[in-house]
């Protein structure tokens, strides 16, 4: 896919850790690109997989499901949950015919800034391989 | 929803911060034009008072029911906003922050990129906002004790304001004495403090304080509830000895059949002990320990005809037959002081530390030096006719930290001076031995530290800039090889004995402290602190507070002020009595819950139980949230088959118009 193409991710931080870890990231001013926006949630665990089925159809052209480092999660086992969850969803996606590309998950921690950094990099340019998301059509919805 | 959403936006610049990057005005005209907004205001500091103000005049003139402060991280400010909301009379969960500090102006360069994510990051907000729920804040009692876990210097000084402030204390030592490190130490930088002189005084003082339960040789086993609650079980384990019948005559260490046969723990092994023991002399609780690991009794089932210690004590206080004994209790709050574990030197196999009896690491010189060492004070290393007294003697510092091979970039703080100190200690027990130090840098920033360092020049010890990379043994010396950085010449430097500056480690079980509390680790795998400046105590752990070397590598002095900063938010909690709970918790929608029990499942906390309603003549099973346990985590929200559960203020409905405004034009 062309360079030029500037993909759009929704990413899912978890509060603790993986947030925090982004906050760093920018108490630091570690530069990194503004193609990923961010919603907090408290812990990865409380990510429906319906929320990314949803950011593809919505617009997005990839999605980032992040939390604390398994074992390390303030909830004890959120990002288990959401480990497994995002096993099959990753599954389904394939079956489905979308691009692996498009689904990513990373274990940031409070302390990771720079790791955070090389997280996003590595979606954005990932994403920018696999182009805008087009396996299926796209349906607004006005909320 | 009660009335229709009338949004206040307010932009901070946050003073160049987030307008250099951001064009806030562009993003102010922006946010005038999203739906239900009224007013849309920018400002140089939206968290200082005429900021707050301005928020609060407009949801009294405007009638604002929503307010969005699009600034720097909700981890930062989002209280701060909360309570301005409140004190003007509204929900303060009607309150939404865009971070466009640190997730935008902080980490772009280009303004016109910074500006297109700021807006849909704001856009984000209101979306979100709009379906905003008002929630209550509960409160509930704090139980009036605190559990403090580790009993060295920043335990006892921590349960020693904690209890003199009048409330209860559960003090828990893994060892069978308070004391900690510091204990070992023979005298403390810069000014020479005798150690045991200044610690065992507090030490005693824990032990006999009214409010203040000491539960050395123990161990924390679980800890659940939260802040303000916490239920908290600890093990203590059999000493084999009766606490109350033990008087510490030790006359059961004199007969014990291993006398003088098990490695001293205190004294770094290099002196024995007995199968039962006082770690040391001023041990507090005085109580003899009998140590399951080497007793004969214990370990084959049989010693002699009959234990000697047994039959040597008068009070008839040794007990084979005792058990471990669990003890429960609540406690509001808890401190968390386990302390640090010193850098294994074998770990840098160059320095011979495995290899040569005369390499030493600096504890070991400490107990050395120490009168209650192995030595009784006198600096003599070898055994029997083998006994010398060094005289050309090598420190070398940061053995284990600044050193990226060993895994440790950080500083510990404390070898510069300690060296310095141990330096001073050898001159002044040989004055004619020679000293030098290598060093890569000398940091000695405390109070009293450089005037410290300078006397220790004085005394003619001699500072050689340059890291050795090898110490082997020649003709019975040991060889340093290093070059000299200042002059660029390589040396070969002969001694007598080598004392390794071994940096400070977190502790090898910190594991065991994180999966009972929560706790995060830094990038140094020190416990992490919830903001490394502002609340250098606080942990993400709400009740939960670090004092002491468990949080960084520190020296005594600045240990003892963490303990105080401790143990005072430890009271703030105790004293006002009540606490906030969590309000963003879980919420079930008892009318389209089909009561499969996925959620009660999910839930790591147990807050979720099943129970029989009825619903319109029928009897069918619902969930149901135990306010009082929900920890807000959202898990089960992700969960339910059917959306009944959610977790407010991150409700299915909240969440997707901001998905949906991420996702950009339709």
């Amino acid at each position: 896919m062309s360079e030029n193409f500037e993909p759009n991710v929704v990413a899912f931080l978890c509060n603790w850790c993986s947030y925090a870890g982004a906050d760093l990231a920018g108490t630091s001013r570690i530069e990194y690109p503004p193609n990923l926006n961010v919603i907090r949630v408290m812990c990865s665990g409380r990510v429906n997989p319906m929320f990314v089925v949803n950011a593809l159809q919505q617009g997005a052209d990839g999605v980032l499901v992040s939390g604390c480092h398994p074992g390390d999660c303030h909830y004890m086992e959120g990002n288990f949950l959401a480990r497994r969850r995002f096993a099959l969803m990753r599954e389904l996606l394939n079956f489905v015919g979308v691009d692996e590309r498009r689904f990513n998950m990373s274990w940031v921690s409070a302390s990771e800034g720079a790791k955070w950094k090389d997280v996003v990099t590595g979606v954005v340019n990932n994403l920018q391989e696999a182009g805008p998301f087009t396996e299926f059509p796209r349906k607004k919805i006005d909320w | 929803m009660s009335s229709k959403p009338k949004i206040g936006v307010y932009i901070c610049h946050c003073g160049v911060n987030i307008a250099k990057t951001v064009d806030v005005e562009e993003l102010t005209r922006y946010a005038v034009r999203l739906p239900n907004v009224r007013v849309a205001r920018d400002y140089s500091y939206m968290c200082s008072d005429p900021g707050q103000l301005m928020i609060r005049e407009d949801i009294r003139k405007s009638g604002l029911n929503r307010v969005v402060v699009a600034s720097c991280s909700p981890r930062m400010h989002e209280l701060t906003f909360r309570k301005a909301l409140l004190e003007a009379g509204l929900n303060p969960y009607y309150l939404e922050i865009a971070n466009i500090r640190e997730h935008c102006s902080w980490v772009h360069k280009d303004k016109q990129e910074a500006t297109a994510k700021a807006k849909k990051l704001l856009q984000a907000a209101v979306a979100k906002v709009r379906f905003l729920e008002p929630l209550q804040e509960k409160e509930v009692d704090v139980e009036a004790a605190a559990l403090i876990i580790g009993g060295g210097i920043a335990g006892i000084q921590a349960s020693l304001d904690i209890a003199n402030a009048g409330f209860k204390v559960y003090l828990v030592e893994k060892t069978s004495s308070i004391g900690g490190r510091m204990s070992q130490l023979d005298k403390t930088f810069p000014t020479l403090d005798c150690s045991a002189c200044i610690l065992t005084p507090k030490m005693v003082d824990v032990a006999s304080h009214p409010n203040i339960t000491l539960l050395a040789y123990s161990q924390v086993e679980s800890i659940s509830g939260y802040v303000g609650n916490f239920q908290v079980k600890v093990r203590k384990k059999a000493r084999y000895v009766d606490f109350n019948k033990c008087t510490g005559c030790g006359l059961c260490a004199e007969e014990c059949r291993l006398a003088n046969r098990v490695k001293s723990e205190f004294n770094m092994g290099m002196s024995n002990r007995s199968a039962v023991y006082l770690p040391f002399p001023q041990a507090v609780p005085a109580k003899y320990t009998v140590d399951p690991q080497s007793c004969l009794y214990l370990t084959k089932g049989k010693c002699g005809k009959s234990p000697k210690c047994a039959d040597a004590c008068p009070a008839g206080a040794i007990d084979f037959e005792q058990k471990d004994e669990l003890v429960e209790f609540k406690a509001g709050t808890i401190i968390v002081a386990t302390g640090f574990d010193v850098f294994d030197a074998a770990r840098k196999p160059e320095y011979g530390y495995s290899d040569y009896e005369n390499v030493l690491t600096g504890l070991e010189m400490e107990r050395i030096i120490s009168a209650s060492g192995p030595t009784g004070g006198k600096l003599v290393l070898g055994k029997g006719d083998g006994e010398y007294v060094p005289k050309e003697i090598a420190f070398i510092k940061c053995v284990g930290s600044r050193d990226k091979s060993t895994g440790n970039e950080y500083c510990s703080r404390v070898c510069c001076m300690y060296i310095a100190k141990l330096a001073h200690l050898v001159k002044d027990k040989i004055p004619e031995a020679n000293v030098r130090i290598y060093y890569m840098d000398v940091r000695a920033f405390g109070k009293g530290f450089e005037e410290f360092y300078d006397r220790v020049r004085r005394e003619g010890v001699r500072y050689i800039r340059g890291n050795p990379s090898e110490i082997y043994r020649r003709n019975g010396k040991l060889v340093i090889m290093v070059e000299d950085t200042l002059t660029a010449k390589p040396l070969e430097d002969e001694v007598d004995m080598v004392v390794l500056g071994v940096g400070l480690e977190p502790r090898r079980d910190a594991r065991e402290v994180i999966d009972l509390l929560r706790l995060s680790q830094s990038a140094d795998r020190f416990f992490l602190e919830a903001h490394p400046k502002l609340a250098p105590v606080d942990t993400a752990t709400e009740g939960v507070f670090l004092a002491g070397c468990a949080q960084g590598p520190k020296d005594i002095p600045d240990t003892v002020a963490q303990a105080k900063g401790a143990a005072s938010s430890a009271l703030v909690l105790l004293s006002s009595g009540k606490v906030k709970v969590q309000a963003q918790i879980s919420w079930v929608n008892e009318a389209t819950c089909r009561g499969c029990g996925y959620c009660a499942e999910i839930c790591p906390y147990t807050a979720i139980e099943m129970v029989p309603v009825n619903k319109m003549g029928h009897q069918v099973t619902v969930a149901r949230v135990n306010e009082a346990l929900c920890k807000g985590c959202g898990a089960c929200a992700a969960g339910c088959l059917s959306g009944s559960v959610q977790q407010k203020s991150f409700m299915d409905s909240q969440i997707l118009p901001q998905i949906a405004a991420l996702g950009g034009k339709s």
